[in-house]
């Protein structure tokens, strides 16, 4: 087994005294670990002021994004046997830092939820006592598709926009929406959503560097969305401009994931 | 200090928490809502399976009602549960999974036609019905009569969790993240909110509610071996254990999962074996047919946990570094349902064990899952003995699960209970006139946390490591409170524990850091935590039969003429060692009085059931649960 050389990111904003640096901690690799194990260890035997944010430890929580040798992902499904001896970890940037690898992804995530209205928006009310409105199996699963994103921030804190614009929604908010889009409930309009990302906080701030995609440890198709959603607002901003035919033709062409919206 | 104020405070904002905190915020109150991490990443989310309710839609949940899921909820309880709350769960359940679906759950839909699906292990097909499309699909879980589970996907915690969540934003729900509560303020009569911690910079602040509603979930985090997430130590079990005046219900009863995988305990669903995986030994045989010949490996969890220990004990386990273990087959269900229909566990297994479960075996053994245990409520889930407090969820003793859950029972509770809790709070709240906040006890609350927090980080009573401590309690349950039980093991174990709790008192932190302090968070706990150690452990210790979870190689038979009862256990003095423990009685009646469950075997002591505690089965009182959409 081999000695790992874990290179963690240091710094306490509370403190005055405190300031950025990289601490090296040195430990025995053992069979199955991974970050969690590993950083727990530190934790609980070198250093218990280690400041780092696990929950349920098997990739479905998102509390774990951090940047490893240079990449943002998750850290307790992250094996160390598929890492060099030598582990750099550092917070997920962009994000406000609460202490060495602790960021603050649940203030921004609720803030997003709200400015994109993450929710059904309908005007029919729940009758207890009807059967449930029927659904085609294959958008459920579609619309789960698009759901399983886990909020780990790994597709906002790889992203070159928005390092340079505070105010944009990243990947995840436009896949959030995309969501909604293809989800009958919902009966928001494509004025509706061009209000909210027609602009260059929106789909349009995007530069296409991809990268979101690259890091999302849940492999959701984050390009993919951010194509339709641009499209159908693009299509919806020139709509009173463009010959009825083209924007017809447009509008049918519009949504290529095969939803009913399409 | 910061003082917050509100009609409701929900400390928790899993599944529970926020189903409740939907109700409130609904009918116009003020709503905060506590929660150690952001609600999403709440321990809810972890859930993969899904959540029975009795829609029948499926041709394999045909003729499925309330009545049906019901006798299979008491059976799986081993006439533990309260039947009038199994009743009322039985019956508001489908209702909750509908409006789930109405809030935009993704639920899986009936897709009508032959479809193969898969019975221990074989192959069979059955034809959906057409006038059933697009309705709520079911798929099979242990223990029932029909293939009642909803779900989505095996991502199910997930998706109603975000459900849920999107629906408290747009009802402007005040969402406290990152903040661990510590002490219930209240005045020997009346909850009035709690003292928590901020975990962004370590402060103490106050929160004055009307109502108080505890929903953390369970406090799996006593066992070195859990499937829960690191953040379930028990803390709303804790605040109101402290209080000296709330009872905790059940704490034996601990639910262990046949299929936690080694070594990492992360749980694979029970979906895996509904779907038809199997269990396999050392020589790669099938063994559960040869105890449980009917159900297989489909009996509940309880039994199949059992039958694994059994056999493994006979020298049949698969020796690894980390401990003998068994494995679960899935191979023969293909890759397009592995990566489809059961994605998370495909991940779970390549991201975390290296493993292919297409091609390779799932090392897995029985890992402490569930606790069916927690705050004693009434039906109405207002905890026993302060006005003003709640609980739901597993954090509560509400008690539907009495000695034994189903797979997909609890993850229903949350929803479940959640509505018929968060109605009868709203129901509190109309009707409570001028709740009086004492300064006074916030006062002596805040500065009694504040002096336990200076006697740690100063080492005013010791220097004792809080994870040295934590870990010997660990390891005195896995040993002497485990999956068989027996009264030597655990008179040890309790004395063990009594020790720790001595060491948990001269805790003192081991690192210094300005603002907040990880390693204080776990030192806050310990004390608590081995609190509730004790309780399981000296409520299994008296309770001289098996029932359910609880199996007592000493007292191998259920004994319904002398524990037909439930445990309550209070901390009465913060200097005792032990809870003091009552009894009473499981259920106010019986719909269906005791009786042989079907599987597991065991032997039964009877004892005769008053005629006046015996009602008609089948929704008596014509139970209807009421609208409040």
């Amino acid at each position: 087994m081999r000695k790992l050389h874990l290179e963690i990111f240091r710094y306490n904003p509370l403190d005055p005294d405190s300031t950025p640096h990289m601490d090296s901690f040195y430990l025995d690799e053992t069979p199955s670990m991974t970050l969690f194990i590993a950083l727990t260890q530190l934790r609980e035997t070198r250093d218990p002021t280690l400041k780092f944010d696990f929950c349920c430890r098997a990739g479905i929580c998102g509390s774990c994004g951090m940047v490893i040798n240079g990449r943002p992902g998750l850290a307790c499904s992250s094996q160390t046997k598929d890492l060099p001896d030598h582990i750099v970890l550092q917070p997920l940037p962009f994000f406000k830092l609460l202490g060495d690898l602790s960021v603050d992804t649940g203030t921004w995530f609720r803030s997003a939820w709200e400015r994109i209205e993450s929710w059904i928006h309908t005007d029919k009310t729940f009758d207890p006592a009807a059967q449930e409105e029927r659904m085609d199996n294959e958008l459920a699963n579609q619309i789960f598709e698009l759901d399983r994103c886990i909020e780990c921030g790994c597709c906002v804190a790889a992203c070159g926009t928005a390092l340079m614009r505070d105010d944009f929604l990243g990947a995840t908010s436009i896949n959030r929406l995309a969501r909604f889009y293809i989800d009958p409930r919902d009966q928001r309009t494509d004025k509706d959503y061009y209000e909210i990302i027609g602009d260059d906080n929106g789909v349009f701030g995007c530069m296409g560097l991809l990268a979101c995609e690259d890091v999302c440890p849940k492999k959701i198709p984050l390009q993919d969305q951010l194509g339709i959603m641009r499209r159908m607002v693009s299509i919806h901003s020139v709509r009173g401009i463009l010959p009825k035919k083209v924007a017809d033709f447009l509008a049918k062409a519009g949504c290529s994931c095969g939803c009913h919206k399409g | 200090m910061q003082i917050f104020q509100s009609d409701l405070l929900c400390i928790g904002a899993g599944l529970a928490g926020e189903r409740v905190a939907v109700s409130a915020a609904e009918a116009g109150f003020s709503t905060i809502c506590l929660t150690l991490v952001p609600p999403r990443r709440s321990h809810s989310s972890a859930a993969q399976g899904g959540m029975q309710a009795a829609l029948g839609n499926s041709i394999m949940g045909e003729g499925d009602c309330p009545d049906i899921h019901f006798t299979d909820t008491v059976k799986g309880s081993d006439w533990g549960c309260d039947q009038e709350v199994a009743r009322l769960f039985a019956e508001t359940a489908p209702i909750a999974m509908r409006e789930m679906a109405f809030y935009g759950c993704p639920w899986n839909r009936v897709v009508p036609g032959e479809h193969t699906y898969y019975k221990g292990g074989k192959p069979f097909t059955a034809v959906e019905k057409t006038e059933n499309e697009g309705l709520i699909h079911s798929r099979a879980f242990g223990g029932t009569a029909k293939w009642r589970t909803c779900y989505t996907s095996d991502g199910t915690g997930h998706a109603v969790l975000f459900t849920l969540d999107n629906r408290l934003v747009q009802l402007g729900v005040t969402m406290h993240d990152r903040v661990q509560a510590e002490a219930l303020i209240h005045d020997g009569q009346r909850c009035m909110g709690c003292v928590a911690r901020d975990l962004r910079t370590g402060e103490l602040r106050a929160y004055f509610a009307r109502a108080t509603l505890i929903a953390t979930g369970g406090y799996g985090r006593i066992y070195k071996a859990t499937t829960n997430a690191v953040i379930c130590d028990g803390g709303g079990q804790i605040c109101a254990l402290e209080t000296g005046i709330v009872p905790m219900g059940n704490m034996e009863a601990i639910q262990f999962h046949p299929t936690g995988t080694v070594p990492t305990d992360i749980l694979v669903t029970e979906g895996c074996r509904g779907d038809g995986g199997t269990l396999l030994d050392v020589n790669e045989y099938r063994f559960m047919p040869d105890y449980e010949p009917e159900k297989a490996e489909l009996a509940s969890r309880d039994v199949v946990s059992r039958r694994m220990t059994e056999h493994m004990r006979k020298g049949l386990g698969v020796k690894s570094p980390y401990g003998d273990h068994l494995w679960l087959d899935i191979r023969h269900l293909g890759e397009k349902h592995i990566t489809t229909n059961l994605r998370e566990v495909y991940d779970i297994c390549n991201n975390f064990l290296g493993v292919n479960p297409i091609h390779q075996l799932i090392p897995v053994r029985p890992t402490h899952h569930y606790s069916m245990g927690g705050i004693r409520t009434n039906k109405d889930g207002a905890a026993y003995g302060l006005t003003g407090l709640y609980a739901a969820g597993e954090a509560a003793c509400w008690d539907m699960h009495g000695f034994n859950r189903l797979g997909g029972n609890s993850l229903a509770e949350t929803v479940v209970a959640g509505r018929i809790v968060g109605q009868k709070v709203v129901e509190f709240l109309q009707g409570d006139e001028g709740a009086t906040f004492s300064t006074a006890a916030l006062k002596e609350t805040a500065a009694k946390v504040q002096e336990r927090i200076d006697d740690i980080v100063y080492c005013r009573k010791g220097n004792e490591n809080c994870y040295a401590v934590r870990d010997a309690m660990q390891d005195v349950m896995m040993e002497n409170v485990g999956i068989f039980r027996n009264g030597t093991d655990l008179q040890a174990g309790v004395e063990k524990l009594q020790a720790i709790l001595e060491r948990a008192e001269h805790i003192g932190l081991q690192g210094k850091t300005v603002g907040f302090s990880p390693e204080l968070s776990m030192a806050l706990r310990v004390r608590g935590m081995v609190k509730l150690a004790l309780c399981t452990a000296y409520g299994a210790l008296m309770r001289t039969e098996s029932r359910g979870a609880h199996a007592r190689e000493d007292f191998p038979e259920r004994n319904d003429r002398d524990w037909l009862n439930r445990t309550l256990a209070t901390w009465k003095d913060p200097k005792d060692t032990l809870p003091t423990l009552t009894y009473e009685d499981a259920t106010p009646y019986f719909e269906i009085p005791p009786g042989d469950r079907g599987y597991g075997g065991g032997k039964r002591i009877s004892g005769d059931i008053p005629a006046d505690k015996i009602r008609p089965f089948g929704n008596p009182h014509g139970m209807k649960e009421s609208s409040n959409a």
